[in-house]
């Protein structure tokens, strides 16, 4: 026994040193390799982080949707046509016939309206999407209707545009999950929710088969799918933290996309010919918020003087070359109503006469949080040296992301270098965040990037909350636009870049289509 | 009349394992609590881990609720540990799993990688060790010394990325990153957890060989930190015994110079040996983040350093008690093999 033991050990050690031939990715699987490590659960009405919703995206299909080729219009999707009421404040979905989910149950309203009741009832992370439309626990189901197979009815008690609530419609919130398969795993009321963390019960292209966290999701095509099965029967994202990591797979083969190489990386792969870099820009802004609560911000020329003390080009064309663009306002270009201009350059003298102005001609010292990963380090680094031309000395204080939120959310920064995604297709969701702040004092009901950095805007909350009525397309288009003005030229943020994803692809992989945001990452129409 | 003796034999036994029971129970108990404080005054949030950024406060207010949060420090200590003794460790909010299922997932990804990376510490560096002392100031003692130098002094980081680069990138010898390629996930039945005795258990030796083959890189790295430092402790305690009037008496009565080596001083140094193999055993089990992450191993380095991160303090907690388990597990074998090794302490 002793001496078969000691055989098979010595035969193992010896197989396992022998070149091991790699073979690429099985012909019927794509294989991306990302870091995803933010996924806490696959449950749409409780996915928020940008892996997990990309996953879900892929998971279930959405009451609307939008097309990843022109990412300014809205599309149908278990829904086919929608109406809406004279008041505005009902729309009347027409579900499509034939849906099936994977499951080969028919897609219905029920099913739908009951996602949506689910999202309320639930309220876990994304609820806010749709509690803001006036639904709560206890008027959801009055408000939220299927009368019959094909009919989902809503009705809003707010005064909101109706195309604000398509693009809600088309968020995470609105994926259709199967009623049947959620209630048979319903546990202590929760709708199936421990069991759908980790299981899917969709009609989207793929249902997934595992979560393993730490290490990887598998999916499988669904042959019900609108539009049939995917071209590729199965999808494995693996997860792979390091970047270097993730350039040595895709360099072999082992993965057919990579998702998260640095600048440098993607420099060093462009002679290879098996590599390709596609380049996509994002929904993400990255900005410096000054907390109005600092003794030295309360003087709007200090600010002034900050925004000109950033070097916004510097950076965008060195070590965030082909990353991010400059981009001053609170919607991203590529969006409806986004403002294109851009206010301010780097001008250490224009910004040390308005700081002499200010009573700070010699400047100040001042800290700044930033989360402590690349590019954040690197932008800090940056923003330290060209605001100390202009005599403010930045002591950077770097930390993990979860540990700068909880300080920005308790207000208790000087400056704090992050970024910010919108929630979803429509201008008011940065609005809202940017330019809108309802309750100043410490303890207020919600923490909008306003209320975060002291900013008390009685009028340009009006603005905000009169451009989210507006129904007249043109005008509220207007308004946006004004709107972003106002907080490139007042407010306490220095929106700084927007940003651009870099997806490498091996040459044989064709139509991995990626948008603007998680939403509209879609793996179904992807060959190789 | 046979059973007399036995009685007090078997009370002593009794005795013993209860006073180990017991400082098992206080360990973990004081290990807990000094987790549990500390994760309470973290400069983290841990609703927002659960909840995100963008939830109301609303949403935000009835998680803090749910998480017990809201109750005093000692109160949420104290459920905790009324619900850690009913075999209720919590659910991470990192992974959406129960703590023990995601322990029983992780931790037996690290013990493969540390088991392996000590064996090839211990096979290579004792030698080395030996040697090093035997050979004291001359060539061999200044290769072990260079060897271990660089061992101790490359960051683990940089030499896991190098050694990708050139065995898997460029020699295509080793697999890559990850615990299998992906053609063989899920296709062994998880047992315990270690995959090559899992394949090796339905006799799958193609995905064995794959799994190794993922495997020996960052086990070969592991391995050569523990090396370099358990060379350097053999030749260290080796110099002394070499020194003892024993070893020269030994070969004064003719034994030769590795007699004496290996008859003599070798098991005098095999207790202090033990310790340190022990404890490098130890802290490679509590897993290696830096490695975990060049490698993509899901470990449990990784997942206490993403817990925590997140202040997910019941995986925190989880992960604290394995870790302590271990400790404690590595003591007793160390205690055992003590025994084993010196006659002397067999007695006591």
């Amino acid at each position: 026994m002793l001496h078969k033991l000691k055989y098979a050990l010595v035969a193992g050690v010896m197989l396992g040193v022998m070149p091991n031939v790699h073979a690429a990715t099985p012909a019927d699987t794509l294989v991306i390799a990302k870091n995803i490590d933010d996924i806490i659960t696959l449950d749409p009405a409780e996915a928020y982080e940008l892996s997990g919703v990309e996953i879900v995206a892929n998971l279930y299909d959405r009451i609307m949707r939008f097309e990843p080729s022109d990412i300014s219009k809205i599309a149908p999707g278990v829904a086919e046509s929608y109406t809406v009421s004279k008041d505005g404040k009902t729309l009347t979905f027409k579900i499509r016939k034939g849906l099936k989910f994977a499951s080969g149950n028919p897609v219905t309203a029920d099913d739908a309206a009951f996602s949506l009741q689910r999202v309320v009832k639930l309220n876990k992370n994304p609820a806010f999407l749709i509690t803001q439309l006036g639904w709560t626990k206890d008027n959801v189901d009055k408000m939220v209707l299927a009368p019959d197979a094909q009919t989902l009815a809503i009705t809003i008690t707010e005064d909101f545009s109706p195309s604000l609530v398509l693009s809600l419609m088309s968020s995470v919130v609105g994926s259709v999950v199967e009623k049947k398969i959620a209630m048979e795993h319903n546990v202590a009321d929760d709708l199936g929710n421990a069991w759908l963390k980790s299981n899917s019960a969709g009609s989207g292209s793929y249902s997934l088969k595992s979560w393993k966290a730490n290490e990887s999701v598998v999916m499988e095509g669904n042959a019900n799918a609108r539009g049939g099965a995917p071209k590729l029967a199965r999808v494995v994202v693996r997860h792979v933290p390091e970047p270097a990591a993730q350039r040595l797979l895709i360099e072999k083969g082992d993965a057919d996309i990579a998702r998260d190489l640095t600048t440098d990386q993607i420099t060093a792969i462009a002679a290879n010919k098996s590599v390709v870099v596609t380049t996509i820009p994002q929904a993400t802004l990255h900005y410096i918020g000054l907390n109005l609560n600092t003794p030295q911000f309360k003087n709007p020329k200090v600010v002034q003087a900050l925004h000109y003390l950033v070097d916004y080009d510097g950076m965008a064309n060195t070590f965030l070359k082909g990353g991010f663009k400059v981009h001053q306002s609170f919607w991203p270009s590529g969006f409806w109503a986004s403002l294109d201009t851009n206010m301010y350059k780097f001008n250490p003298t224009k910004a040390k006469a308005l700081l002499a102005e200010a009573g700070f001609p010699n400047g100040f010292d001042i800290t700044m949080d930033a989360r402590n990963s690349a590019p954040h380090t690197n932008i800090a680094q940056a923003i330290q040296s060209s605001m100390a031309q202009g005599g403010v000395k930045i002591n950077i204080v770097a930390a993990e992301e979860k540990t700068v939120l909880t300080k920005y959310r308790a207000r208790q920064h000087q400056m704090l270098l992050i970024d910010w995604g919108p929630d979803y297709m429509d201008p008011h969701t940065n609005a809202d965040s940017f330019a809108r702040n309802t309750d100043n004092s410490d303890k207020p009901k919600s923490k909008p990037l306003a209320w975060r950095n002291s900013w008390d805007i009685p009028e340009i909350t009006k603005m905000t909350d009169a451009a989210v009525r507006e129904r007249d397309e043109g005008k509220r288009k207007k308004m946006y636009l004004d709107l972003q003005a106002k907080v490139m030229a007042d407010g306490p943020f220095i929106i700084m870049f927007q940003e651009t994803k870099r997806v490498s692809e091996r040459s044989n992989v064709k139509h991995f289509v990626m948008g603007p945001s998680s939403d509209v990452v879609y793996y179904n129409l992807t060959t190789k | 009349m046979r059973d007399a003796p036995d009685r007090p034999r078997a009370s002593a036994l009794i005795a013993r394992l209860a006073s180990f029971v017991l400082s098992l129970l206080l360990t973990f108990i004081g290990l807990t609590a000094v987790t549990f404080v500390i994760g309470r005054f973290m400069a983290v949030d841990p609703v927002l881990a659960k909840v995100g950024d963008r939830a109301s406060q609303a949403t935000y207010d009835a998680v803090r609720i749910e998480m017990g949060l809201d109750r005093p420090v000692y109160e949420q200590y104290l459920h905790y540990l009324q619900k850690v003794f009913t075999g209720d460790f919590g659910t991470s909010v990192i992974t959406s799993h129960p703590i023990i299922q995601d322990l029983l997932h992780f931790f037996p990804a690290t013990f493969e990688l540390a088991t392996i990376a000590t064996v090839l510490g211990l096979l290579i560096g004792v030698p080395a060790g030996v040697a090093a002392a035997a050979f004291k100031g001359r060539w061999p003692d200044h290769v072990v010394g260079v060897v271990g130098l660089f061992g101790y002094s490359m960051p683990v980081f940089w030499l896991g990325l190098v050694g990708l680069f050139v065995f898997y990138g460029q020699l295509g010898w080793v697999g890559g990153p990850g615990r299998l390629d992906i053609v063989y996930d899920d296709v062994v039945t998880t047992r315990t957890g270690v995959l090559l005795i899992d394949s090796a258990i339905e006799g799958q030796w193609e995905i064995f060989r794959n799994a190794f083959s993922h495997l020996i890189l960052p086990a070969v790295l592991l391995g050569y930190f523990s090396l370099a430092y358990i060379a350097r402790m053999t030749r260290s305690f080796m110099i002394e015994q070499l020194s003892q009037e024993y070893v020269t008496a030994a070969r004064i009565k003719g034994l030769s110079f590795w007699g004496a080596v290996w008859r003599h001083a070798f098991p005098n140094i095999m207790v202090p040996l033990i310790t340190v193999i022990g404890l490098s055993y130890a802290s490679l089990l509590e897993g290696a983040v830096l490695t975990e992450t060049v490698f993509a191993w899901p470990g449990l380095g990784l997942y206490i350093t993403r817990s925590l991160f997140n202040a997910d303090m019941n995986a925190v907690l989880g992960g604290t008690l394995v870790v302590g388990a271990v400790f404690i597990g590595v003591n007793q074998l160390c205690d055992f093999l003590y025994k084993v090794f010196d006659p002397r302490l067999r007695t006591a």
